[in-house]
């Protein structure tokens, strides 16, 4: 039975509100950056396209700007520590808190109190945590000289260690929600097949690879995304722990941030895009070979 | 019927949206002239001058915070293109903004006003703070001729120390470092004898650092080689270009920069000096309300840069505050404009002087300045600024030296890498 028009503009009702938001705030502001990236506009006075209009020279100035490269290997640094550390902490502790132990839920809230936290805080904490006096309170050194360490104490935010311990930061603040939808695959996998791979004389770390990996996948590729697409753009945490550090932990949203600020409106537009180019193609990326991995475990639906 | 609610929730929907995006302000509807600011320390006193002119004149004025100051900012610029402007606002950064504001039309020339009554209201002000707000004819900027703006204060950038930790060390209270060998040497004995740092700053804000290289850099080349750089007639890999950022590099060399100086913002710097955790700071004449409000005992002074050299006087980075601009768009603007000249006469002055400890931006309240301010009018013939200066660096060049610098005293790059890149970002934004 055909639907009438009637019955069509029903169902359209229901998604309208979704389509008016989506289309204003996303799909119109999308085609505007794009515009103004090709101008020189500085976002004061009426905007036109003639009077500004570069062509792609922004584009250009991107491809050779060193500090946008530079902040771009930032991002991708805290990234890989994000992807690889965080990642595999937050996998061992939801293994652990999935099987039976004591006091599972007090840990579930703990471990996802960080991520609830504003990133500010998290910056702010953290800097008073392992900077020394006049401005922080060492409390890291102080922790290290207590259990025999003391050697080990030093400035945590200075030199060329400010971006790795950058990485960790970020890491320690983002473990907790890749805990949860960690936890939430794991408990999604029916208990027959560990079962059944126990029956069948599989080792944990057999049933772990043969079972636990391949149905997880799904949830690993939205993670890994989601730890990509969150760390590129990673932003106010970073800026209230180093304030960049002289271009060390600067990040491409800052750079970005850095150009409108001073109405490079145009240069920031050309940067959003190409950032955001490179972050979809990264996620298209992993979604495929996430995919090709599910044919290979031939846990893919037909 | 079921199509007929479902229509009604359809226009709702987008009447809702269509009347979220209407221009008119509400604040358009009071009979009030509505002011923008950022400056959060002087709301209460600004409230009070307000409820003052009322009482006088019956016209309602309405001081409006906006903080933090680039949420301010990103604020003024949507408004201005969303046509919504209020009566009177203040634009925070360069002089390049405030001409983009008025080629776009949004700023009323005070000019007119400024000169009548024989310049009476023009000849408040001190010619460098008012410098600030003018645009000559033919000025780079391309703007018409005029002044549109209206100082309330002035800023002076200078070093500061600690006299309590200065007597502690056995040095003279009142005798201060007049050149830069000097200036290690102090810190050096107080670090000695007190063990306390020798020099902090919000380096964190790389434009801190930028005001000290360029003091630093027009005592040892003199102005018109600094201008000559920015006009990109002489490179910044020049030997005497190295030399001023190879002072930040024996500044670290010496041990007398705290800790993290290089990610330090200016009010962790602020609460540092004030706490007595370093003798010397370089900060603005705002700092005199800061360190009361933080430490009403702490017994200091300013003083000005030690020089490096002696071929070239000492500029001293200042004469910019705090001003406000009357909208071109706004339906009181004569209304605004007289009660912006109410608001600096030298009793308002006086009033924001006693309150918020500032500068003011008009003559004749020298006796009224806070004991610690009295000593920065000497430097005030000797003010320097981007904004009055005859050609100005781009601000990406500028961002490359502020990064290059805090490399330096992270012990990340040399001054000559960091000379060889600033040099390389002028070139590149120069070829276009």
């Amino acid at each position: 039975m055909k639907a009438s028009l009637k019955d069509n503009a029903v169902d359209f009702s229901f998604v309208f509100p979704a389509v008016l938001i989506f289309s204003i705030f996303y799909i119109y502001p999308f085609f505007y950056s794009f515009i103004l990236s090709l101008t020189n506009y500085d976002l004061i006075g009426n905007f036109d396209f003639k009077k500004y209009y570069v062509g792609f020279r922004n584009f250009q100035d991107i491809f050779s700007d060193r500090d946008w490269w530079k902040s771009m290997y930032n991002g991708a640094f805290i990234t890989f520590w994000a992807l690889t550390f965080q990642n595999i902490l937050a996998l061992i502790l939801a293994l652990a808190v999935d099987k039976v132990i004591r006091l599972k839920k007090f840990y579930r809230v703990v471990f996802f109190i960080l991520p609830v936290l504003s990133e500010i805080i998290i910056g702010l904490l953290m800097r008073q945590f392992l900077i020394s006096e006049p401005v922080g309170r060492d409390v890291f050194n102080h922790l290290l000289t207590n259990v025999g360490l003391g050697a080990m104490a030093q400035e945590w935010l200075s030199g060329d260690k400010v971006r790795l311990v950058t990485a960790l930061v970020h890491c320690w603040k983002g473990f907790g929600w890749a805990f949860v939808i960690f936890l939430a695959g794991l408990q999604s996998i029916p208990e027959q097949l560990y079962e059944a791979a126990r029956i069948d004389g599989a080792n944990a770390w057999r049933t772990f690879c043969k079972v636990t990996v391949p149905l997880l996948m799904p949830v690993i590729t939205l993670i890994l995304v989601l730890t990509i697409l969150g760390t590129m753009q990673a932003f106010a945490m970073i800026l209230a722990l180093t304030k960049g550090a002289g271009g060390e932990t600067t990040v491409p949203v800052m750079i970005i941030y850095f150009h409108l600020g001073n109405r490079f409106a145009g240069l920031a537009c050309a940067e959003g895009l190409i950032l955001g180019i490179i972050l979809v193609a990264v996620s298209f990326t992993m979604f495929f070979i996430s995919k090709k991995v599910r044919e290979k475990y031939g846990v893919l639906p037909d | 019927m079921r199509f007929k609610k479902v229509l009604f929730f359809l226009t709702a929907i987008v009447v809702l949206v269509l009347s979220a995006c209407s221009q008119k302000p509400a604040e358009d509807e009071k009979n009030e002239i509505v002011i923008w600011h950022w400056m959060t320390d002087r709301q209460t006193a600004f409230k009070e001058l307000a409820k003052k002119y009322e009482e006088q004149t019956g016209v309602k004025i309405g001081f409006k915070l906006i903080f933090p100051p680039d949420i301010y900012s990103q604020k003024v610029i949507a408004a201005a293109r969303a046509e919504t402007l209020p009566d009177i606002f203040g634009i925070l950064g360069e002089k390049r903004t405030l001409g983009s504001f008025i080629r776009a039309g949004y700023i009323v020339n005070l000019n007119s006003y400024m000169e009548a009554n024989q310049e009476e209201w023009k000849e408040r002000f001190y010619p460098q703070t008012l410098k600030l707000l003018a645009f000559p004819k033919d000025s780079h900027y391309d703007v018409p001729p005029g002044i549109y703006g209206v100082p309330i204060d002035t800023t002076i950038m200078q070093f500061v120390y600690n006299r309590s930790l200065f007597k502690e060390a056995g040095l003279v209270p009142d005798k201060y470092p007049e050149t830069f060998k000097e200036f290690i040497a102090y810190t050096q004995t107080v670090k000695e004898k007190t063990k306390v740092n020798g020099f902090v700053c919000g380096w964190g804000e790389g434009w801190l650092l930028n005001c000290l290289a360029t003091e630093w850099a027009i005592n040892l080349m003199g102005e018109d080689k600094f201008f000559k750089t920015i006009k990109g007639e002489v490179p910044y890999t020049d030997k005497e270009w190295i030399e001023v950022f190879s002072l930040f590099s024996k500044l670290k060399d010496e041990g007398i920069l705290v800790s993290n100086i290089a990610t330090m913002t200016n009010k962790e710097s602020e609460s540092a000096f004030s706490r007595g955790k370093a003798v010397f700071s370089f900060n603005g004449s705002w700092a005199v309300n800061v360190y009361k409000q933080l430490s009403p005992d702490l017994d200091y002074a300013f003083f000005p840069l030690p020089k490096v050299s002696s071929r070239f006087p000492v500029k001293t980075w200042g004469g910019a505050g705090s001003s406000f601009m009357v909208s071109a768009k706004s339906s009181r603007k004569e209304e605004a404009i007289k009660f912006l000249n109410w608001f600096t006469s030298e009793e308002q002055q006086k009033f924001l002087i006693r309150e918020t400890n500032n500068f003011p931006a008009i003559k004749g309240c020298e006796e009224y300045l806070p004991q610690n301010l009295k000593s920065s009018i000497n430097v005030f013939s000797s003010l320097t600024h981007p904004d009055v200066w005859p050609y100005s660096e781009d601000s990406r060049v500028i961002e490359v030296l502020n990064k290059g610098l805090q490399q330096i005293v992270m012990d990340l790059k040399t001054p000559q890498e960091v000379a060889l890149e600033i040099q390389r970002k002028k070139e590149k934004i120069s070829r276009k």
